[in-house]
């Protein structure tokens, strides 16, 4: 006998959960877009000048992540993908704490916010591989339902007596064809 | 009274109301006995359907006893008597009605100029659903106004239960239409996306009418068995290609008829249009979701009929108009002309031909009818029909 997880119908994530990965898909794509749009904002206001082609290039991994977290029918490998991209994250942000940058205080926001989002990954994504890992319970056997009163061969075309409406009809120029 | 109303998205909770009352004379007010949740009460649940109001009730597939009848309506209506009520309302006077396509009746929507400016021209008004249609208080309900009562309603006749006669109200006459708009030959294989209610009416439909062969797409397994049964070859689309599978099945030709009974909230994954379709929906570039519509049309052998009974709301994108136009295909589609269908329908399940009650998994009082959303939309627990009793 088939079976399903007992808290989710498989290939569903539990709707919070779900919401949240769906949400962190659309913050993905967001923050790639900012990042391959605009990267010499965000180097100047974190005084990383120079680093312009890498934050394009983790813009891009973002919109990926952010594109399959969307799409995909399981978002749990998506999810881990953006755990992954925060530890890069944190620690890029962590080489603007070296030498005499004056935007220190600007590194010290990000990586707090950086944090933030990373443990909201880690919470989403721990949540999701949780819910492959209940017990499964039976599918039902639906296979006796045919709503008919004998085997469907013998109710073929039962109702060809069924007066089709003349507007309901295929154009008699078509009927050859079809 | 008690009903389910709608607060918002993933938001619906059964509250006390007040209780309807003969606002015009061809009302009547009925006491719901039982009533249903529709595929469609999902795209509102989803948050799909805009212009929906905090306090609306919801509900479109009803039935009851007649317990207050409006002076106008007296003399087709009496007290005490069984009714389906069809979710569609019609006044059975304007030119639409009498040509027979009651869902897009001239007078019941009451915000025809929304349903205008929405879609060029106004629909019929309808049961518990957006204020695009009328917004008019749905059956999930212990009572319900019946505006136009007079015309619109389907008499019960006696020996029949409700659950019988219950999916007279929409999927069972939408399955139908659904097959009657594809003008089903002997020789025909029709295509069914979808093995949801509405669908595997679709395929029970298809098979009365004599199509020769029925394929029935879908992914989750019970839903699968229960087309099957009905007489369905099924794809699993997460275990093979719908593509390689058809043209197997159609000998490289394509289905002659297509049938779309999924609708806006496609769930196809994996491809790139489903990727795209995601996205742009999550960015609100786009509000519906047009997988099936496009699988469709690339597959449905040229000269065939494109049917579409699933619901959708506004704008899709990435339209092969060109294998339309190229390969000469007719789309028919619209909201269910109810009581166009239901007097045939009617007779066949007096008959014993068909006994819309095999789709019914679960039976729950109206009060546990916020839960059943959850368990209906996520399909938890095999759920593929709830039926509630007020």
């Amino acid at each position: 006998m088939r079976s399903e997880t007992a808290r989710t119908r498989r290939g569903h994530a539990g709707t919070q959960t779900a919401t949240l990965a769906r949400g962190l898909g659309v913050f993905s794509i967001a923050l790639g877009l900012a990042e391959l749009l605009a990267p010499r904002t965000l180097t100047r206001s974190l005084g990383m000048e120079g680093q312009e082609r890498l934050v394009q290039a983790y813009g891009v991994r973002e919109i990926a992540t952010g594109v399959g977290l969307l799409a995909a029918r399981d978002p749990t490998p998506w999810v881990w993908g953006r755990v992954g991209g925060d530890v890069l994250d944190l620690a890029t942000l962590a080489t603007g704490l070296e030498g005499d940058n004056p935007r220190t205080p600007h590194i010290g926001i990000a990586l707090a916010a950086v944090a933030g989002v990373t443990a909201l990954d880690l919470y989403c994504a721990k949540a999701l591989s949780g819910d492959g890992s209940q017990p499964r319970l039976p599918l039902r056997d639906y296979s006796s339902r045919s709503g008919f009163p004998r085997h469907p061969d013998a109710m073929r075309g039962v109702a060809r007596d069924a007066d089709i409406p003349r507007d309901f009809r295929t154009p008699e120029a078509l009927r050859p064809w079809t | 009274m008690k009903a389910l109303v709608w607060h918002g998205k993933e938001d619906i909770r059964c509250e006390e109301v007040p209780d309807p009352r003969i606002e015009e004379p061809r009302d009547a007010i009925i006491k719901v006995t039982s009533c249903a949740i529709c595929g469609s009460d999902l795209h509102l649940y989803n948050g799909f359907v805009p212009f929906m109001k905090s306090g609306d009730i919801m509900g479109h597939e009803c039935m009851g006893e007649v317990v207050e009848v409006g002076p106008e309506a007296k003399g087709k209506l009496k007290v005490g008597e069984r009714v389906v009520i069809p979710f569609t309302i019609i006044c059975g006077e304007c030119e639409q009605c009498r040509r027979g396509n009651f869902s897009v009746c001239e007078t019941t929507n009451r915000n025809k100029d929304l349903a205008a400016k929405a879609f060029g021209r106004t629909t019929a008004g309808l049961f518990g659903y957006t204020h695009l249609t009328g917004g008019y208080p749905g059956g999930q309900a212990e009572y319900l106004r019946v505006p136009y009562a007079d015309r619109t309603h389907i008499k019960v006749p006696d020996g029949l239960s409700d659950e019988q006669v219950l999916f007279l109200s929409d999927i069972l006459p939408t399955g139908w239409q659904a097959a009657v708009q594809c003008d089903i030959q002997p020789t025909d294989t029709v295509a069914i996306w979808g093995c949801g209610p509405v669908g595997q009416m679709a395929i029970r439909s298809a098979v009365l009418l004599g199509a020769r062969q029925v394929i029935a797409i879908d992914r989750i397994p019970e839903r699968l068995d229960m087309a099957k049964a009905g007489g369905a070859v099924t794809i699993n689309f997460e275990e093979e290609s719908v593509v390689e599978r058809i043209e197997e099945l159609t000998k490289g030709k394509g289905p002659e008829k297509c049938i779309d009974a999924v609708g806006l909230e496609a769930h196809a994954t994996a491809t790139l249009d489903s990727m795209y379709d995601r996205v742009k929906q999550a960015m609100m570039l786009e509000s519906d979701r047009a997988h099936v519509l496009r699988e469709m049309m690339y597959l449905c052998r040229p000269a065939g009929t494109l049917s579409i009974p699933g619901v959708y709301g506004g704008l899709i994108d990435k339209i092969p108009f060109g294998a339309v136009m190229n390969k000469g295909l007719t789309i028919r589609t619209g909201q269910t002309h109810v009581n166009r269908w239901t007097d045939d329908l009617l007779r066949r399940i007096e008959q014993g031909q068909i006994d819309p009650t095999f789709v019914i998994t679960h039976r729950v009082r109206l009060e546990d009818g916020p839960a059943m959303y959850e368990t209906f939309r996520d399909k938890k627990d095999a759920c593929v029909k709830v039926v509630m009793t007020p």
